[in-house]
């Protein structure tokens, strides 16, 4: 979405300096090359006394860990480019997207369960694709459809004054935790993969679970849609005019108001999506929430706010520093891994405060 | 409302506030002077620093609430000498209390550093991310706490009582505001307000932009860290849980609430807060309307929600607003709506 990336370019607070400087501002760039270079050397070489052992010992388990965490980057794609994509138009950090999340989740949770008839110890083998797919569509159309009410009542009278809008949002994350907690209780429910994808599979001598590709194959079919949307549709080329330029759109004629409720309905539609597949994977519990806003932010800080190309690549980096943290950190030390996602945010924000593909504001 | 003045209605106001909680021990009954009062002061220390933080620098910080959990954790596991959980070092207490201030105000420090070229509302997530972050870590760590925590902290010796702590809020509290109040005027502070207000112009004077963004965020962690010391003394204990991202939401409500881009709002913002979460309950038919108190978050977000539709000042900008004080008051600027330079910048490009 964000095409213009820029280069080398100066802004006003790097004014021109002296060469000793500009050795010593190239430093956080040549710090994090020496951190990616002994970080692949430890994870293939060095990496004894781990739970996975060194890459070059224990290929398998390299790769496994590998799939681990281009599926999760999979769900964190679908959950964070409803993040960004209202950010990009709107300017708009909608700090309840997490609740949506969990919402939808919970919703379909509860829909599943009516559907198969039984509320506890639902096998895969008793849910059909139709039980997984209905439930995914219901809890994420009423994401979809409390996002945009949330819009038109809370946010489209202060368009663009961002922290004014990032408060109120948060006000009803916290409105809505509350009432989450009251509707579905305190204990973690989950949802079922359905059957037919409820497999386990051999690769390199290790077992795998079919339902995490499915994941990443859902994950894959809502970011080529999105990708369709957005640059072969009108609809989409309206969107992108108004991330480059508001009023120019707005002054061309365009009912932007209704391209922001239906970019609103389908960022919402999105967190809803990823609710429903992070149910199905790890479960929904009060707190959900709060880890999914996390993970949106994290993927939208590292990637850039706004810019899709920018939500696969942030993805795709914390996923797979998620999934390598515990399996390449010596035994004894793995509860350190939480460390290493803020080591990563932090050699990105080091060489591009605003992201990697993220513009100044 | 300024040291020139020194007999404004504003300082007026605020000296006896300061009497009336001085004396109030003698005539106030032993739940409400100890228990809500001491814990309005250092609720009202640590939504301060995010005041402070947003209207002299402009950045809305959610990393706060960390800096208190951090002073809170190392001053426990620095002052234990015996438990089941944390590095239990025995140090003596004063010393725990430097060490734990220390490490707080480092750690401020890079985090601010790490911070300091980001702005608005990218500045707003990072700090949530920090806060986020720092929770997991000390979730996950058992070495210094664990889910669990560090229990049966004691306060070191002249503050080890009840009204004695509620003392030494109070005296920590007014110095903080006087001292708050007295930065917004040096020289640090009239940068660090031309850095919130233009920070390319601020730049090209020749003033270290992110330099000065670091040092605020440092002052403001210390601060945050000596609330965070109090009400691990206040609670005898500290857990990860007191430093989730509830707890931390809600310190950004409390100074929200009372106004955002004033001092005072910091501390009236813990009073509703800590006054509403201890009687509410007691409001007569309250319950009628559903209202109870385990739906205590519902009824704090739609105050949070309410507020900010109505007036993004807070209850100080409300009150303010009905007297007209609020003319020309430079202060009042941080959730404005971006100014039309702004907003020309951001289409020009």
């Amino acid at each position: 979405m964000n095409t213009s990336v820029e280069g080398e370019r100066r802004t006003a607070e790097e004014p021109v300096r002296p060469l000793r400087a500009s050795v010593v501002r190239r430093l956080p760039g040549i710090g994090v090359r020496l951190a990616l270079a002994l970080a692949a050397v430890w994870v293939l070489f060095l990496a004894r006394g781990t739970s996975a052992g060194p890459a070059v010992d224990d290929p398998g388990r390299f790769l496994i860990t590998v799939l681990d965490g281009v599926t999760f980057a999979g769900l964190l794609f679908v959950v964070a480019s409803g993040f960004t994509l209202i950010f990009g138009l709107m300017r708009t950090v909608n700090m309840a997207h997490g609740s949506l999340f969990l919402l939808s989740g919970f919703i379909a949770i509860r829909l599943q369960q009516a559907m198969v008839g039984k509320t506890r110890n639902i096998e895969a083998a008793d849910v059909t694709v139709l039980d997984w797919v209905v439930p995914l569509l219901v809890g994420a159309l009423v994401a979809a459809v409390l996002g945009v009410v949330l819009q038109q009542v809370f946010l489209r009278w202060n368009q663009g004054q961002e922290l004014r809008q990032a408060l109120i949002t948060l006000a009803i994350s916290v409105v809505l935790a509350d009432q989450m907690l009251r509707q579905f209780g305190g204990l973690a429910l989950s949802m079922v993969w359905p059957g037919p994808v409820t497999h386990f599979f051999e690769i390199m001598g290790q077992r795998y679970s079919t339902s995490r590709l499915f994941m990443l194959a859902v994950a894959l079919v809502v970011g080529l849609a999105l990708w369709l949307w957005l640059n072969k549709t009108r609809m989409g080329m309206v969107i992108r005019a108004g991330v480059d330029d508001e009023p120019m759109v707005r002054a061309l004629g365009i009912n932007i108001t209704l391209v922001f409720a239906v970019t609103f309905f389908v960022g919402a539609f999105l967190a809803g999506m990823g609710g429903v597949m992070g149910a199905s994977f790890a479960g929904a519990a009060t707190g959900s929430d709060g880890a999914w806003l996390l993970n949106s932010l994290v993927v939208v800080i590292i990637g850039g706010l706004g810019s899709i190309k920018g939500a696969v690549a942030g993805s795709l980096l914390y996923g797979v520093v998620v999934a390598f943290s515990p399996a390449y950190l010596p035994s004894r030390y793995t509860f350190y891994s939480i460390i290493l996602t803020f080591v990563l945010l932090a050699l990105v924000l080091a060489v591009r405060p605003y992201g990697l593909f993220g513009r100044p504001e | 409302m300024s040291a020139r003045r020194p007999l404004s209605p504003g300082n007026l106001v605020a000296l006896a506030v300061l009497v009336f909680l001085l004396v109030l021990p003698i005539f106030g009954t032993e739940f409400f002077v100890n228990n809500v009062m001491t814990e309005v002061m250092i609720l009202g220390l640590a939504a301060a620093t995010i005041v402070f933080l947003a209207s002299c620098g402009g950045m809305t910080s959610l990393a706060q609430l960390l800096f208190a959990g951090i002073a809170g954790f190392m001053f426990g596991n620095a002052a234990l000498e015996s438990g089941a959980r944390g590095l239990t070092l025995g140090w003596p207490p004063w010393i725990a209390v430097l060490f734990a201030l220390a490490v707080t105000t480092v750690v401020a420090f890079l985090l601010g550093a790490l911070g300091s070229r980001t702005t608005g509302i990218y500045f707003l997530m990072l700090t949530l991310v920090y806060g986020v972050i720092g929770y997991f870590f000390f979730a996950q760590v058992v070495t210094v706490s664990g889910p669990g925590g560090v229990t049966s902290i004691t306060a070191p010796a002249p503050l080890n009582g009840r009204v004695p702590l509620y003392y030494a809020a109070v005296g920590l509290s007014a110095l903080v505001y006087l001292a708050f109040r007295a930065i917004g005027r040096t020289n640090f502070g009239l940068a660090l307000q031309g850095v919130r207000d233009d920070p390319v112009r601020m730049a090209s004077l020749g003033f270290n932009v992110p330099f000065h963004r670091t040092l605020a965020f440092t002052l403001a962690g210390f601060v945050a860290g000596l609330s965070g010391l109090l009400n691990v003394w206040f609670n005898g204990q500290i857990d990860p849980a007191s430093i989730a991202i509830g707890p931390t939401l809600i310190l950004l409500i409390i100074a929200v609430i009372g106004g955002i881009s004033h001092y005072e709002g910091a501390w009236l913002g813990a009073f509703v807060y800590v006054g509403a979460s201890n009687y509410l309950r007691e409001l007569p038919l309250v319950d009628r309307i559903g209202i109870t108190p385990d739906r205590f978050n519902t009824v704090i977000g739609l105050i949070v929600v309410l507020i900010m539709v109505l007036s993004p000042e807070g209850l100080v900008g409300i009150a303010g607003k009905g007297r007209g004080w609020r003319r020309g008051s430079p202060r009042a600027r941080s959730i404005e709506p971006p100014t039309t330079s702004e907003t020309m910048e951001g289409t020009a490009r």
